[in-house]
């Protein structure tokens, strides 16, 4: 007898874990993972949060994965009309209520998303209606072409995941072709130096911009005639790595390793012996930067 | 028989070659027309701007009422700014042409400042008057000078491409008229640079330039700026440190140290101002994978490390995520009002929380005790300056540089029209709109669009 109910009992527990389990798993794969979302998050929990508040009406904006100012505001009127606290944040409690109170169908998101589509997801409307299939250049051969081709570009990228987000998080002032092009002068120049050494080439062209002797823009200062030499010989058009536009991304958001310079330039090449005149402030591998 | 053949085969792969060669010849001689007449372009457009600047200048000399002042004067700014453009796109890196460049961005800045100024209320004093006298002048003898090139290249046929090979080739004796004509006109400027800035009100560039003035302390050897980077690296084991001192080009001291971890070869870079020993910027060199936590976590463990490295009183201001970093910026807040020059930026790693990079450059340059003064004009009045199509979503008191370089009391209104939010600075003393900016929205990646 006591055997035997004992037994039972192991088995109730081993049943009721196993509801449990059950149980957390459904949760897990139909609403958000277990993080705080926060302004400037990226990821499958902010497409998420933006097709639930489309879904009642709040966001309209698109579900592009990236939690930007559009995205903050229609949180804070859920929160606002809701009763919670009203602070931006994706905290347990308010996405419990946000899940409670909207529809989510994951899978079809996540469709649209991979495939380019347009598409809304406001509640009240057949969904199938709420998407405009991607566009594609005339001949369909020509954009399989570009396709394969874009690719192959994006594997050579390096392991950036692109999947989720549609968009990206961009410093202010500047875009993401600035910052493209910058990572394409900061490669051509310093693709052999350390990260530090690629971080100030890329600071050396941000106090070129804020400085009166320079041209305004990235592109007047980057093909300013005779200012880099990768410009001159054409290596700013080899095909820059990762971690040339992580550089570029950590001087833009305020890193300069440089003590603010203007120029720099490598001793064992300079062919200016004016260059040698200017006051220098330090040397980061093999360039030495000057005032 | 063959020895025909042969000669035919001969001649007409002779015509060919030839015929190549000629039009490989055409083909570099076209290129590099076009880049001649490109630099030409770019040479006589400065040369008409300059000519343009000066009567514009000397027309505001003569003028005295505030109607036809003030566009005179934006007319000056933009004539400056094209100017700018032009001297751009001539091959001048290298040769010491930025006096001329600065008066360039002198007269910008004075006319700039005078233009939006409200002349009504407050009109040109005398020692503006003056500058403006002084940049007139200034300004007629680069003409002059610009001209006198300008002469010289078209009489005699000169070409910028010799420019280009007399500055690379870097021949001393080589004659070459065109440099020399700059030389003269670099030096002309350099006369009047030394006298003409004496008056503060114009020196906004010069201050931002006057680096670290606020930091206090005690000069720190370099053994105490070892210990301090390896407080901030948090480095297990015993990683080799190097340290540099500052070069004489910079503004103010400062050590650079990096650590190297013997195993992993990690690297740690810092540089830490001689005085005091405040960090400036600090980059750990690591590979980052694939994110564990969330931005939210993140940005808690930024502000620990703040705190516990002597930064107080900061806000969390933005936040950002980029591939698997955590990018933090907090400003200093004072009693309530947010000081946005102070920005400290904390870069973490999100997968394992570490910190992995820190610059409190700006901090350092604008941090100092502030006085806040007290705000004259109530919330309400300011908000009812804004214009009616903004929908008001969250406001508070800030302190901001505005477009004349003063610190001014603000408040700050976010709000948004349609999908797009906007930040607006309303003055707390004279109600004036100091800002307004649109922010930033996230970017469409274009590979998946296009």
């Amino acid at each position: 007898m006591k055997v035997i109910s004992s037994k039972s009992k192991r088995l109730l527990l081993f049943f009721f874990l196993s509801v449990c389990i059950s149980l957390t798993y459904e949760t897990s794969v139909h609403a958000f993972s277990g993080q705080v979302i926060q302004r400037g998050a990226v990821g499958d929990d902010v497409i998420e949060l933006q097709a639930r508040l489309q879904n009642i009406g709040y966001y309209n904006g698109k579900i592009d994965g990236v939690y930007g100012w559009g995205t903050y505001w229609a949180l804070r009127n859920f929160q606002k009309d809701f009763g919670l606290p009203v602070d931006g944040l994706g905290g347990l409690k308010t996405r419990q209520k946000l899940v409670g109170a909207s529809n989510f169908n994951g899978k079809w998101v996540h469709t649209q998303i991979a495939k380019g589509n347009q598409f809304t997801y406001y509640g009240g409307v057949p969904i199938e209606k709420q998407v405009k299939p991607r566009k594609r250049a005339a001949g369909g051969a020509k954009a399989q072409a570009r396709q394969t081709a874009r690719n192959n570009g994006g594997a050579k990228n390096g392991n950036r995941n692109r999947t989720a987000a549609t968009a990206a998080n961009v410093p202010g002032g500047y875009s993401q072709n600035d910052i493209q092009l910058m990572a394409n002068a900061v490669y051509g120049e310093a693709r052999g130096e350390s990260y530090i050494g690629q971080v100030a080439i890329a600071a050396v062209i941000l106090n070129r911009l804020e400085s009166p002797s320079f041209p305004n823009s990235i592109s007047g200062v980057i093909f300013e005639p005779r200012a880099f030499t990768a410009v001159a010989d054409g290596q700013i058009w080899l095909t820059p790595n990762e971690r040339a536009r992580e550089a570029v991304i950590d001087a833009i958001n305020g890193w300069d390793p440089t003590g603010n310079a203007q120029y720099y330039f490598n001793p064992d090449t300079a062919t200016s012996p004016w260059i040698w005149t200017r006051p220098q402030i330090k040397k980061i591998g093999k360039h030495i930067f000057c005032k | 028989m063959i020895r025909n053949i042969l000669v035919g085969v001969l001649a007409v792969a002779l015509i060919g070659t030839g015929y190549w060669g000629y039009q490989e010849h055409q083909e570099k001689n076209a290129v590099l027309i076009n880049a001649e007449n490109n630099y030409q372009r770019a040479f006589h457009d400065l040369s008409y701007q300059m000519d343009v600047l000066h009567d514009e200048i000397g027309n505001t000399l003569a003028m005295n009422s505030r109607n036809s002042l003030s566009p005179a004067l934006t007319d000056v700014w933009r004539i400056t700014s094209e100017a700018q453009l032009d001297v751009g796109q001539l091959p001048l890196t290298l040769m010491p042409f930025n006096k001329t460049e600065e008066l360039l961005s002198d007269i910008g800045d004075f006319s700039y400042r005078t233009a939006v100024r409200d002349l009504e209320k407050e009109p040109l004093n005398d020692k503006e008057y003056k500058r403006l006298q002084s940049l007139y002048k200034e300004s007629g003898e680069v003409q002059d000078e610009l001209r006198k090139v300008q002469y010289l290249v078209i009489k005699n046929n000169l070409r910028w491409m010799d420019v280009e090979t007399a500055l690379a080739n870097n021949d001393e004796n080589a004659d070459n008229t065109i440099v020399d004509g700059f030389k003269t006109v670099e030096k002309t400027v350099k006369g009047y640079s030394e006298t003409s800035n004496l008056d503060p009100n114009f020196s906004s560039r010069q201050q931002k330039e006057d680096n670290f003035k606020n930091i206090k302390g005690k000069k720190i050897s370099k053994q105490d700026a070892v210990a301090k980077a390896r407080q901030y690296a948090n480095m297990s084991g015993s990683p080799k440190a190097r340290v540099e001192e500052s070069g004489k080009g910079s503004e103010f001291g400062f050590y650079s140290v990096s650590l190297t971890d013997p195993k992993t070869k990690n690297e740690v870079n810092m540089d830490i101002t001689k005085k005091g020993g405040y960090p400036i910027w600090y980059i750990n060199t690591r590979d980052v994978n694939r994110s564990r936590i969330d931005l939210n976590t993140a940005s808690n463990k930024a502000l620990a490390f703040l705190k516990t490295n002597d930064f107080d009183s900061l806000d969390l201001y933005e936040s950002a995520q980029y591939d698997n970093i955590g990018l933090f910026n907090f400003v200093t807040s004072v009693e309530g009002v947010r000081v946005y020059a102070d920005s400290v930026k904390v870069k973490v790693a999100l997968d394992d929380g570490s910190i992995i990079g820190f610059s409190a450059d700006e901090f350092l340059k604008s941090h100092k005790i502030r006085e806040i003064g007290k705000a004259s004009v109530t919330m309400e009045q300011a908000r009812a300056k804004i214009n009616p199509n903004v929908k008001v979503m969250e406001e508070r008191k800030a302190l901001i540089e505005n477009d004349l370089g003063e610190e001014v009391l603000c408040y700050e209104f976010l709000g948004t029209i349609g999908e797009d939010t906007y930040r607006i600075f309303i003055n707390a003393n004279t109600s004036q709109e100091e800002k307004v900016e649109k922010l930033k929205n996230s970017e469409p990646v274009y590979e998946n669009i296009v």
